[in-house]
């Protein structure tokens, strides 16, 4: 067993299977997942009606060359990007100062803070939308029907995952005698907060606005039942005019999320491996 | 932002207990301004596009087109349409989320003795992450290619073995047609969510077992399965939320489709009346917290159960 030659972090202490019962169980459901990607893959690359194969969409993709029928594409991708920084944005200015001030002051509300930031698993999102639809009507009245409106709604979305994130950072660090030990060198709340805090909390944070920007970037319920566009949506109504192209920019962002979250995972262990400092 | 307070540390407004010591060091004659109003634009915004659209979203159910109060949506539940709808909706989840747990246990029993920073672990953690909550649309994409009319799969069977997998018709975009790809992300949802109960399997109990003699077999019967079984039906309570709330794959896949009760919700939602009624998507939603809500409550009771072994 693995106990004296165990790496950082938690190994199991189950008995570990054989070397070929493992890699028989992640060869078989593998392959089976791999499937329906390698059907993608193939489907991209088919010639039309006298069969065959090349990688003409793939160029046409990946050089920029799309014709104008598909600009609402890159408009989508765009907006998409602009709800995802939002919703970062709405995390750090909302969620992250909250979390800070109940971990530090108000202790008796963490239950209360962690249920209500939990609560949106609970709720489906296509339920949620039967209720944002009247809220978004008055946005729109006062506001315009502008997508970057949507972040309020996305930021409800990613609160689970960005509480989680950020909490565990939180309890990781002793932000009690950090937070004491820069009030009494004369440091005023903001400064406790913006140089002392939140460079504590950046690997929860990054995490957090990392699996913030995943979430956002696959929504589709609520932008679809909103008539806004966004990625997703576009993806959709491309789909029906070409679904060559949709496919390939599907797994495009596939990719570019896959890419995304091997980095947080990164993240997550330099964090975990580095020495536990109060500095 | 959040309030800011006084610069001296005055906490004679504190809530906080466990600050009153050192808050004592620092009397004050001014009265700070508690701690608690910092929160309030956090609350101010989750009451405005959390709780608000909750309480909209079931509310409208008990509401008639001129806003008078009324359980005719209410009773449109029982409507055999959106019986069968739920009843749809709660098998599929049912299905897809016990499959995807018991094929999800073994990926993390495989993964039991691998180091959980090495780049096995890494790809599968980032792989899980993302089909599991990136998928949506992508993976009605994903089985059009593989088992639509033209799909890699269809094609295959049908030409080199004879095999017509739609003889009885095309089930891709019914119900049935939801299955694979729903268990295509309730198997990565099963990984997150089950490995960290294996991992934390004390190594001095499977010593324990083999300084008394137990073998392997023994004990996995004896004390992994009993220790794991709440964590393995707590997942698959979540499993079953996760697919029972889940819409865009089969949104993706069906445009027109109302099998399950999201694509009621649809339907109810973009063509104003359905079954003849409004504010029937009211109803539905107010359906569907309720099968959440027991789901999700009974899994915080097994997940305060299989807390006791992960101290």
């Amino acid at each position: 067993m693995s106990v004296v030659t165990r790496g950082p972090g938690p190994v199991s202490g189950a008995p570990a299977p054989s070397r070929w019962l493992r890699w028989s169980i992640l060869c078989i459901i593998g392959t089976l997942f791999a499937v329906p990607i390698i059907a993608m893959v193939e489907f991209t690359l088919r010639r039309g009606l006298e069969g065959g194969y090349d990688f003409s969409r793939w160029m046409l993709v990946l050089t920029g060359s799309l014709g104008p029928e598909y600009r609402v594409l890159g408009q989508a991708i765009g907006n998409s990007l602009v709800l995802a920084a939002a919703t970062v944005a709405l995390m750090i200015v909302l969620l992250v100062p909250t979390m800070i001030l109940v971990h530090l002051k108000l202790p008796r509300w963490r239950r209360v803070l962690e249920f209500v930031c939990l609560l949106p698993i609970s709720i489906p999102a296509i339920v949620l939308v039967v209720g944002l639809a009247p809220v978004y009507g008055v946005i729109a009245r006062a506001a315009g029907s502008g997508v970057w409106s949507l972040a309020f709604a996305y930021s409800v979305l990613v609160l689970p995952f960005a509480y989680r994130a950020v909490q565990s950072n939180l309890d990781a660090i002793d932000a009690q005698t950090l937070t004491e030990a820069a009030r009494s060198l004369g440091a005023s709340w903001p400064v406790v907060i913006a140089r002392v805090l939140l460079p504590n909390l950046r690997t929860g944070l990054l995490a957090g606005a990392f699996i913030s920007v995943a979430v956002v970037l696959g929504e589709f319920t609520i932008a679809s039942l909103l008539n806004r566009q966004n990625l997703q949506t576009a993806l959709v109504i491309v789909q029906k005019d070409d679904p060559f192209i949709a496919v390939i920019v599907a797994l495009l962002s596939l990719l570019f999320a896959f890419l995304l979250l091997l980095v947080i995972g990164f993240i997550g262990r330099a964090g975990a491996n580095r020495p536990r400092r109060t500095s | 932002m959040t309030t800011v307070e006084p610069r001296r540390p005055v906490r004679r407004g504190s809530t906080a207990a466990r600050d009153e010591s050192s808050a004592s060091t620092a009397p004050s004659r001014r009265r700070a301004i508690s701690p608690s109003w910092g929160v309030a634009p956090f609350a101010l915004y989750v009451a405005l596009f959390l709780a608000l659209p909750t309480a909209i979203a079931l509310g409208t159910g008990f509401v008639d087109g001129e806003g008078a109060f009324t359980f005719d949506n209410i009773a449109a539940l029982g409507d055999p349409f959106v019986i069968n709808g739920f009843t749809t909706s709660i098998v599929l989840s049912a299905v897809t989320a016990l499959i995807g747990a018991v094929l999800g246990a073994l990926v993390c029993y495989a993964l039991i003795g691998t180091r959980p920073d090495g780049p096995l672990r890494s790809m599968i953690d980032a792989a899980s992450g993302v089909l599991a909550q990136f998928g949506g649309v992508m993976l009605a994409f994903a089985f059009v290619a593989t088992i639509g009319i033209q799909g890699l799969i269809t094609v295959q069977l049908r030409d080199v073995f004879g095999i017509d997998i739609f003889a009885d018709g095309v089930w891709l975009y019914e119900a049935p047609g939801l299955v694979l790809p729903y268990i295509y992300f309730q198997v990565p949802l099963m990984v997150i969510i089950f490995l960290p109960a294996l991992e934390a399997l004390k190594p001095q109990w499977a010593e324990a077992a083999a300084t008394l003699g137990g073998t392997t077999a023994t004990y996995w019967r004896r004390i992994a399965l009993p220790v794991l079984a709440p964590s393995f039906l707590g997942s698959l309570l979540l499993l079953f939320a996760n697919a029972f709330s889940s819409y865009a794959t089969a949104a993706a896949l069906t445009s027109q489709g109302q099998s399950i009760v999201p694509l009621q919700i649809r339907a109810a939602l973009t063509s104003e009346t359905l079954l003849g009624r409004e504010n029937l998507a009211g109803a539905l939603a107010l359906g569907m917290i309720i099968v959440m809500a027991i789901a999700m409550s009974l899994y915080a009771l097994l997940q305060r159960r299989a807390a006791r072994w992960q101290r």
